[in-house]
């Protein structure tokens, strides 16, 4: 499970983060949703310890991220899978190599790694890919890659920031449908941090929404479809006004 | 005498509980200037007291550091104010991130299985494809150097003393700076933004997920890499600008090849070799440092690596100059 216990977490003067909490479930989806900048992908990094709380915890696995040396902090990240918003791929290195480079970590006999970048990539529908560079793959594909670099590790947590941030709406819900597949076959806990609301539908199984630093709203899909909360239902409906019945004075600009 | 509560020491009794926990006690002392101040003189033994508590002043991730509030004396026109009487020579954050990143990089090293692998692909990227430039550079140094040295010696010295100056002055100074500078700009550059391009493009974030340590897997094998193979580039560069500056005096200077080495013998000794390549090796170390260093600092997209990679080349050049003095200083 994770945690995230009274978090806040500012850049200079801007206040990120504030008093956030999170609980999220094993076994599920959890999507967390906000506007752009809202803090949504520090939130995220804050899970693998690429960023530390000002203030509050993060706890996996009932270990407080800030507590633990940099040896279990590393044994900790070989759980989790993480999916960049922008691939992050490694672009001197093949594909192939990209997805290799997490298994050498571990030592793996060769034979189980390159079984892993096939299955791997089989998963993801790269089957042939595995000798290309980054640079000749387009967004979709070098999303579908960065896929493939987290669930070779077959991780406990799988964290997605941003999966489909950038791509037309044909090639969103492939990863969509990926990022389903990938849950149902390994049953890993997912994170899904994204302001597509197609996505976070259909892929959550909970949906937390973040606004002004704290959570919002957390539910499971259907409560937050149905939901009377102006501030969750204004960004769900992607109206440019707020429902001014029930909003505060705050609530009713946009942020 | 009164005491603040803060200084007390937990009343939970036993010298078990006045254990000092080294680091924190270091740590609350480094931050002593900059505590808070508190009414009320101080009571004996009050430095032991810190030291002895420090379990309460252990670092809290939602609190910050807590620290014990100091006594500070009613004004006085004649005394400094007591927090600059405790002031320390450099400022406590600059200490903890000496600190700090000296524990990593002792880490970095340690880490021989991350790097290991890397570091001959780095030689030979950092070092063998920067022998052509080194090798030009020696070539135009040591034909201006012959010539420059038969114009200030005709009609004054014997004219053999050419090879003396060529050679001292190549192994000695020219080689290793020159081919450092020249380094400074190509390899400089070109880890500052090949590092710089990995951070804004999050590859050293993903390195990191992947349970790698950025310093072990970018920064080591570039600075092993650098540190061995300056020397190497700079002996070809030494090797070269000699015999660039011997065929120019042999051919535009009325000099012979005997008298040529026979100057060059004149005043060689083996400290002019060793004494170039540890200055090579320290410039290779400096300027490989600084590449890496300012890479992984680099923020922002484009504009931001270009940042990065220009401070990186002033600041290897900068090191380099700056380690040529303490050289001569140190080993002449």
């Amino acid at each position: 499970m994770i945690v995230f216990d009274r978090v806040s977490k500012a850049f200079g003067a801007k206040q990120v983060l504030d008093d956030f909490s999170l609980e999220i479930p094993e076994g599920e989806t959890t999507v967390i949703i906000g506007y752009s900048g809202s803090g949504k992908s520090v939130a995220l990094k804050h899970i693998v310890g690429l960023l530390q709380p000002d203030a509050g915890r993060v706890m996996v696995d009932g270990l407080d991220l800030a507590e633990i040396d940099r040896d279990a902090l590393a044994a900790l990240r070989g759980k989790i899978g993480y999916v960049f918003q922008f691939s992050a791929l490694f672009d001197s290195m093949t594909v192939g190599d990209n997805i290799r480079l997490g298994l050498a970590r571990r030592e793996l006999p060769e034979d189980e790694i390159a079984r892993r970048i096939e299955e791997s990539l089989a998963l993801v529908e790269l089957e042939d890919a595995a000798d290309r560079m980054p640079s000749e793959l387009s967004g979709g594909m070098r999303k579908r890659v960065g896929v493939a670099r987290a669930i070779a590790l077959h991780p406990q947590y799988i964290l997605y920031d941003e999966p489909t941030t950038g791509l037309d709406p044909v090639t969103s819900a492939v990863i969509d449908r990926l990022m389903v597949r990938v849950r149902e076959q390994s049953g890993a806990t997912g994170v899904v941090v994204t302001h597509d609301m197609r996505s976070a539908f259909t892929v959550g199984d909970r949906i937390a929404m973040l606004y002004q630093g704290q959570v919002r709203r957390v539910g499971t899909v259907a409560e937050i479809r149905e939901t009377d909360d102006p501030v969750v239902r204004q960004f769900i409906e992607g109206r440019p006004e707020p429902d001014r019945r029930g909003a505060t004075a705050q609530e009713t600009t946009l942020p | 005498m009164p005491r603040k509560p803060d200084a007390t020491p937990s009343g939970s009794g036993g010298e078990g509980d006045r254990t000092p926990d080294l680091v924190n006690a270091i740590h609350a002392l480094s931050q002593l200037s900059y505590a808070p101040a508190s009414v009320g003189p101080p009571g004996p033994g009050d430095v032991a007291m810190l030291v002895g508590s420090a379990e309460r002043v252990k670092p809290n991730a939602r609190h910050g550091l807590r620290l014990p509030r100091l006594y500070t004396p009613p004004a006085s026109p004649y005394l400094p104010p007591v927090s600059h009487t405790l002031a320390l020579p450099f400022p406590a954050g600059f200490l903890r991130r000496v600190g700090r990143g000296t524990s990593e990089a002792v880490r970095a090293v340690l880490d021989v299985r991350t790097w290991a692998p890397l570091l001959v692909g780095n030689m030979r990227r950092l070092g063998v494809d920067s022998v052509p430039i080194a090798i030009f550079i020696a070539v135009f140094t040591g034909i201006v150097l012959a010539l420059l040295s038969s114009y200030i010696f005709t009609g004054a010295v014997p004219l053999y003393f050419v090879g003396a100056l060529v050679g001292k002055t190549i192994m000695m100074e020219l080689g290793p700076v020159l081919t450092g500078m020249a380094l400074a700009g190509r390899v400089g550059a070109n880890i500052a933004a090949e590092i710089g391009t990995m951070r804004v493009t999050e590859q050293v974030d993903a390195l990191e997920t992947l349970a790698y340590d950025p310093n072990a897997y970018l920064v080591v094998p570039r600075v092993m890499a650098g540190t061995l193979m300056f020397p190497v580039v700079t002996t070809f560069a030494i090797a070269v600008g000699v015999a660039s500056g011997w065929i120019t005096a042999i051919n535009l200077l009325d000099l012979s090849s005997p008298q040529f080495f026979k100057g060059l013998r004149l005043f060689y000794g083996f400290k002019d070799i060793w004494f170039g390549l540890v200055k090579a090796a320290s410039f290779g170390l400096a300027v490989t440092l600084m590449g890496c260093l300012q890479g992984l600092r680099t923020r922002g997209g484009a504009e931001g690596v270009g940042r990065c990679a220009t401070r990186a080349v002033v600041l290897g050049c900068e090191s380099i100059l700056v380690l040529d003095a303490f050289w001569a200083l140190v080993l002449l």
